[in-house]
């Protein structure tokens, strides 16, 4: 039955309301007694003395308890209670009489969801009063009922309360700020208990105690320590409080010599850039970033962006808003300034002309060959080789649609075409001018062919040589058979056909033109095997060889063989039988080699698109790597007469350089570009396989993955 | 082959170099003293040479110092001061444990703290040294300035701030050294010039701050801690310098008419101080009553030949500077509340000029609105009802602009509710090839003297004409008229010679099979040549580079195209501008007229 403390305004209400009911004394929640209220309750009770002096009917009991209800918070008093309790037992059939929550002090909105609103004495179920009005109910009583405005709902019961005058009254006040009680003047004089005003007479007469008289020990111990820690300098006098600091002039005597020592590798913090134009809040409308390119500027990471800053344009200085990153910048400096480290870096202020070497001009070396001049069309495929004869009359070449094909060089007229009825790998023309033959790699055998062009004599002469041979007495072993050719061969021109059982790669003629080498495609044995045409007699020089040979070729002066391996050439000497030199290239796969008519140099062109000129003279390393190209270069070539060189490369181009070698040992070979050659179109990823000088002219052939074979002159 | 053996990593740069963690065990201080001192001593990082190498082999990231400027530390007596300080603390959490009231008042009491002069006068040696750092300083203060009573740091810092940026000010001001001044999005860039050290600050637009979470105010304070120190010292200097009082006095006779009315006090005397000095409106006190602007004139030497050019150059130059400083002088400005005070009233005194406000916009105000002797009325709104007659109305941006152009602009461009031609930054000095925009050309020709007004009439005029001219045909600019006739020219032949042929062709199906036609000659372009010549030959020389040098090469090949690129870009876009806002014009022209 108890009931705790109120707390609310509205609460409090209810609370009281209970208290009346429950006939419990409330005498805390309302205490003030001044004879003014005092009256009033008299009046009450007079009212209600009439009120029962008629012995009205029930109906007007309840009217009075309604009315007292509203009353009871604004003046419940003893008095009226015991009043109330008294008409509440006289008349039990009050149907408001039972509604009594005891759930206690609780939050009622743990009752929202059920359909009771707390529970009785007699622990019944309280149920929320039946709620049926819709919104238009509620709007209809809105406008229709007067008293809508003064009713509130009961949050113990859920019942719809109207709120009397007085208490009305009330909530005016209380919503005016002033004191719920009407009577109550917060600004009554304040009367002194005793008096101000100093009296010649003390208040009381006790006399002092002795213990006032008599120092005190515990104090005379405590200021002892006190003078004894002042004594030690424990206890400081109390420094003055510093303000300002106080600025004098500090550089008074100053040194401009007196630096530090750290300072000689001080490195001054760089000055934070300046601001542009596009910095402006009012910039040229150039500034500006299309809605584009702010879309790309807000898509990009901070710390990649051009501009730190959006620009923006405003139309006043009144427009322009707090920059939101300002304090971020500055600490963004701070940071720079503390933690980034410095290092001195010298500015390259280079002006990129000077970077360029100064090279003779390619107009100064002439002659090279500047302009293509013809086109030698035939093959239907790739042309794989070409090669020119020695008096620079004819050309051969070899193509994967398994023909060679002669041509006169002059007029680019195929003179005759020889079917091998295989992919032609490799020719080589013989470099003797006495001597017309060409060596021709076809599948697993070489072929010797007269080509039976030019001079009558030198063709039959050519022949003859060859028959001169006789078969010696006791058969040696060969690594290889030679045969000659059958007669419907020989009418072709076929003379030999040397059998090597593997497949042959490249063939490459001595400069005297009689032996002759050639590489065999085979993995770890002998895979170069060197020739003399004219005693039929072939061997294997290494039994052993270093890596896949690429490529192979006779010094032109020296009894000396280069052989390329993948990574490197290795030059060996031939009447001694051993490695003179092994050159590093540098390079991850080379593709083709050439040696300088001088014998000293020696270039090697790499899949890996670099070109490597060898100074034997200097070192095993190149002496430059020329990158040149942009893809693989396929071949390179020397000129005989003149200092040029060329690399041919699966970009479509023929580069010509100028190659000078000086006699003098202490000049390096001067290098210089002069011409990139295009003509050729890529085909099959295949640009320039090949590529030949003419022996006497400045002039270069080129074979090309497109079927043409083409003269720059 | 005897002696030691060597080790790796025990000289050279391995040994000239130490790792942040080290160092600070080297020094025994905790991690943010160890940054705390190395803000205040000015202790950065170094990138050594070969990084591997002072990384003993390693390649992880770690920061290294110089060895010698940690040993120049261990010398530090600021670092006693810390460790002094982490002893307060602790004995003050003891106390305060033990709840002993006593002790803990004379701990109080007896704080430790430390001084940084001699850090200042060690980390600038010579004044001028100070002078060139001081930007950050400066920038850092005035940042510090605006920043609230509460919250973020002390509130002495916030004050201190705010004299010493004052005073730099008023300094400012007295010895008329500002030189250029930029509106940004970001805040206010002012230089000036002292002792021929340029010195660039920015300053945030008078906002609250919405201060940012991710920001670590302890650096920023210690920073300022040491920047405020610097200022300090550097204005007393300053101030000493031109004779002026320091701390700063307002001039006596500048005070009496700045002394508010009987009865209408403002706010404390020592407090309304500082904001009547923070009003920049009133000369400065001298120490030594100033001799009657006594110029230094420059001694003439007898020269020859180019020094004679130099010095006559330096001549003009200082002329010109004088010129400058004197911009505003004798012109009488009134602030309208909305405009910001501050700044303006800054830039306007340092070039002479005088400077009032509303009296209850803020103290110092000298004269009053209806004053007849205004000759400019700064005012950033769109109108205004009441006009004067006799000052012109301008928006503030005129100032700044004239500032930065050296002379007073015309102010036909500047009047309330105009649109207001662009705001150029006055720190980019274009350098050939550079972008140069429109209006910057504009204003570099006004500078020699030349008016831009006249042509730009004529242009208009032009465009007139070629308005009028309209009705007929579309007119296009010079350049594409001449493309287009040649392609008429080329289109004509081309046409010619279809003819030709087509009546070729009938003949021939006529008379013969064969044909011949007569050969033509090809004009070399011989120029054209030469150049492809020269390009290939350049193209060749390229490949013969070495791979260092091309990289190079090519980086820097690739920036000057970039900056060609964008300079382009820009041009084209403004082009593109310009011809939309000419089509606008016209289209309103025709509006009108219709």
């Amino acid at each position: 039955m108890e009931q705790p403390s109120p707390s609310g305004g509205s609460e409090e209400l209810s609370e009281s309301e209970e208290s009346v009911y429950s006939g419990l004394e409330d005498s805390g929640s309302d205490s003030e007694s001044s004879g003014n209220e005092e009256e009033q309750e008299e009046e009450e009770e007079e009212e209600e003395d009439e009120e029962e002096a008629p012995g009205s009917p029930s109906t007007l009991q309840t009217q009075a308890q309604g009315k007292r209800k509203a009353l009871e918070d604004d003046s419940p008093l003893e008095g009226k209670q015991d009043l109330v309790v008294h008409d509440e037992y006289k008349e039990d059939s009050s149907d408001e009489e039972d509604i009594r929550n005891t759930v206690g002090n609780i939050p009622m909105e743990w009752y929202q969801d059920f359909p009771h609103i707390g529970y009785d004495l007699d622990g019944k179920k309280i149920y929320k009063p039946l709620r049926s009005k819709d919104e238009l109910d509620l709007f209809l009583e809105k406008m229709e009922n007067p008293e809508y405005w003064r009713t509130v709902q009961d949050p113990q019961t859920g019942a719809d309360v109207r709120l009397s005058e007085e208490q009305l009254a009330l909530v005016q006040r209380l919503q005016r700020g002033h004191f719920g009680d009407v009577a109550f003047d917060p600004y009554e004089p304040s009367v002194d208990f005793f008096t101000h005003e100093v009296r010649i007479h003390p208040v009381t007469n006790r006399p002092a105690d002795k213990r006032s008289f008599i120092p005190s020990l515990v104090e005379k111990e405590k200021v002892s320590k006190l003078v004894h820690a002042i004594k030690m300098g424990w206890i400081q006098p109390r420094k003055p409080r510093e303000g300002a600091p106080t600025f004098y002039d500090l550089w008074a005597h100053e040194d401009p010599n007196a630096v530090l020592g750290r300072h000689r590798m001080h490195v001054p913090a760089p000055k934070a850039p300046l601001p542009g134009h596009a910095e402006s809040y009012n910039p040229p409308p150039e500034f500006l970033l299309s809605p584009e390119e702010e879309l790309a500027w807000q898509q990009q990471d901070p710390s990649e962006r051009r501009l730190p800053f959006l620009p923006r344009r405003f139309p006043s200085l009144r427009a322009v808003p707090a920059y939101p990153r300002f304090i971020h910048e500055r600490f963004e400096r701070c940071l720079d300034l503390y933690l980034c480290p410095r290092q001195r870096k010298m500015r390259v202020n280079v002006d990129p002309e000077d970077l360029i070497p100064k090279l003779p001009r390619p107009r100064d070396l002439q002659p090279f060959p500047t302009t293509q001049a013809l086109i030698y069309r035939g093959h239907s495929s790739l042309v794989r080789t070409i090669s020119v004869s020695p008096s620079g009359q004819w050309l051969v070449s070899g193509s994967d649609d398994g023909t060679v094909r002669f041509w006169e060089v002059s007029s680019g007229r195929c003179l005759r075409t020889l079917p091998v009825g295989s992919v032609v790998k490799s020719v080589a023309w013989n470099p003797n001018p006495s001597i017309c033959l060409v060596a021709v790699a076809v599948d697993e055998q070489v072929l010797l062919v007269n080509a039976g062009l030019g001079d009558r004599l030198l063709v039959s002469g050519t022949d003859q040589l060859l028959e001169a041979w006789e078969a010696p007495q006791e058969e040696r072993p060969q690594p290889v058979r030679w045969e000659p050719a059958g007669a419907e061969e020989r009418a072709r021109g076929v003379r030999l056909r040397v059998q090597h059982g593997k497949s042959v790669m490249q063939v490459t003629w001595h400069g005297k033109g009689d032996y002759w080498a050639s590489v065999v495609r085979s993995p770890g044995g002998r895979q170069v095997l060197i020739h003399q045409s004219s005693r039929r007699w072939s061997q294997a020089p290494f039994r052993r060889s270093p890596g896949l040979v690429q490529c192979v070729r006779f010094h032109p002066l020296r009894p000396h063989f280069l052989v390329a391996s993948q990574r490197s050439v290795r030059i060996y000497n031939l009447l001694r039988q051993e490695l003179t030199k092994k050159l590093q290239s540098n390079c991850q796969w080379i593709s083709s080699m050439a040696v300088h008519p001088g014998g000293d140099n020696v270039i090697c062109g790499s899949y890996d698109s670099k070109l490597a000129w060898f100074d034997l003279d200097l070192s095993t390393r190149p002496y430059r790597l020329l990158r040149h190209h942009g893809r693989a270069v396929r071949s390179v070539a020397f000129h005989r007469r003149y200092p040029l060189f060329a690399s041919g490369s699966d970009d479509g181009s023929v580069i010509v350089c100028h190659g000078m070698v000086y006699n003098d040992l202490l000049q390096n070979a001067l290098l210089v570009p002069l011409k990139v050659l295009k003509g050729h179109a890529p085909t099959l990823d295949l640009g320039v396989l090949d590529v030949a000088f003419h022996p006497q002219q400045p002039w270069i052939f080129s074979a090309g993955a497109d079927g043409t074979v083409r003269l720059y002159t | 082959m005897g002696g030691l053996e060597k080790k790796k990593y025990e000289r050279g740069a391995a040994t000239n170099y130490i790792t942040r963690n080290r160092a600070r065990k080297k020094l025994q201080l905790s991690l943010p003293d160890f940054r705390r001192l190395c803000i205040l001593k000015g202790i950065y990082p170094h990138e050594p040479k070969h990084k591997k190498k002072v990384n003993k082999g390693s390649t992880a990231p770690r920061t290294f110092y110089l060895l010698k400027d940690i040993k120049f530390l261990l010398h530090e007596p600021i670092v006693n001061k810390f460790r002094e300080y982490k002893v307060f603390v602790r004995k003050l959490r003891k106390a305060y444990g033990k709840s002993e009231w006593g002790t803990v008042e004379r701990l109080k009491d007896n704080k430790p703290t430390y001084k940084l002069d001699h850090i200042v006068k060690e980390r600038y040696p010579t004044f001028v040294d100070a002078l060139r750092d001081l930007d950050d300083a400066l920038s850092m203060c005035f940042l510090f300035s605006t920043f609230p009573r509460t919250g973020k740091c002390h509130v002495q810092t916030v004050q201190l701030c705010r004299r010493l940026a004052v005073e730099f000010q008023n300094f400012v001001i007295a010895s008329r050294s500002l030189r250029k001044v930029f509106l940004s999005i970001k805040g206010i860039y002012y230089q000036a010039e002292v002792l021929g050290q340029p010195i660039t600050w920015i300053t945030p637009y008078a906002f609250a701050h919405d201060h940012p979470t991710d920001v670590d105010y302890r650096v920023m304070a210690t920073f300022t801690e040491f920047y405020t120190t610097l200022l300090g010292f550097v204005n007393f200097r300053l101030y000493q310098s031109l004779n002026l009082l320091y701390p700063p006095k307002i001039d006596t006779q500048a005070e009496d008419e700045l002394k508010p009315a009987e009865g209408k006090e403002y706010a404390m005397d020592s407090e309304s101080y500082l904001e009547r000095l923070s009003a920049l409106s009133s000369s400065l006190a001298r120490a030594v009553a100033p001799a009657h602007e006594d110029e230094v004139e420059m001694d003439e030497f007898p020269v020859e030949g180019e020094t004679a050019e130099l010095m006559d150059a330096k001549k003009k130059e200082q002329e010109a500077l004088e010129k400058h400083k004197k911009l505003f002088e004798g012109l009488r400005f009134f602030l309208n509340r909305e405009v910001p005070r501050e700044p303006l009233a800054f830039v306007i005194r340092c070039f002479g000029g005088q400077v009032s406000w509303d009296k209850s916009l803020c103290i110092g105000a000298t004269y009053d609105a209806s004053d007849p002797s205004i000759t400019h009325h700064i005012i950033d709104r769109p109108r205004l009802d009441k006009q004067v007659v006799g000052r012109y109305y301008l928006q503030p941006q005129w100032v700044f602009d004239s500032v930065n152009a050296k002379l007073c602009l015309p102010v036909a461009d500047y009047f309330p509710g105009l649109l207001l031609p662009p705001h150029l930054s006055p720190f980019v000095t274009e350098k050939e090839g550079d972008y140069v925009p429109p209006e910057k050309l504009k204003l570099l020709a006004l500078q020699r003297g030349e008016n831009p007004e006249e042509e730009s009439e004529e242009e208009e005029e032009e465009e007139e004409e070629e308005e009028e001219g309209d009705n007929d045909k579309e007119e296009e600019e010079e350049e594409d008229e001449s493309e287009k006739e040649e392609e008429m020219k080329l289109q004509k032949i081309e046409e010619q010679k279809m003819e030709e042929q087509k009546t070729q062709s009938t003949q021939s199906k006529k008379v013969l099979p064969v044909k011949v036609t007569a050969g033509k000659v090809r004009l070399e372009d011989k120029q054209r040549l030469e150049q492809e010549q020269q390009q290939e030959e350049k193209r060749l020389a390229i490949m013969m580079m070495k791979k260092r040098e091309k990289y190079l090469y090519k980086k820097i090949m690739f920036g000057k195209k970039r900056k060609i690129r964008e300079a382009n870009k820009l041009a084209e876009k403004r082009k593109a501008h310009d011809a939309a806002l000419k089509e606008q014009k016209k289209k309103n022209k025709k509006a009108r007229q219709a």
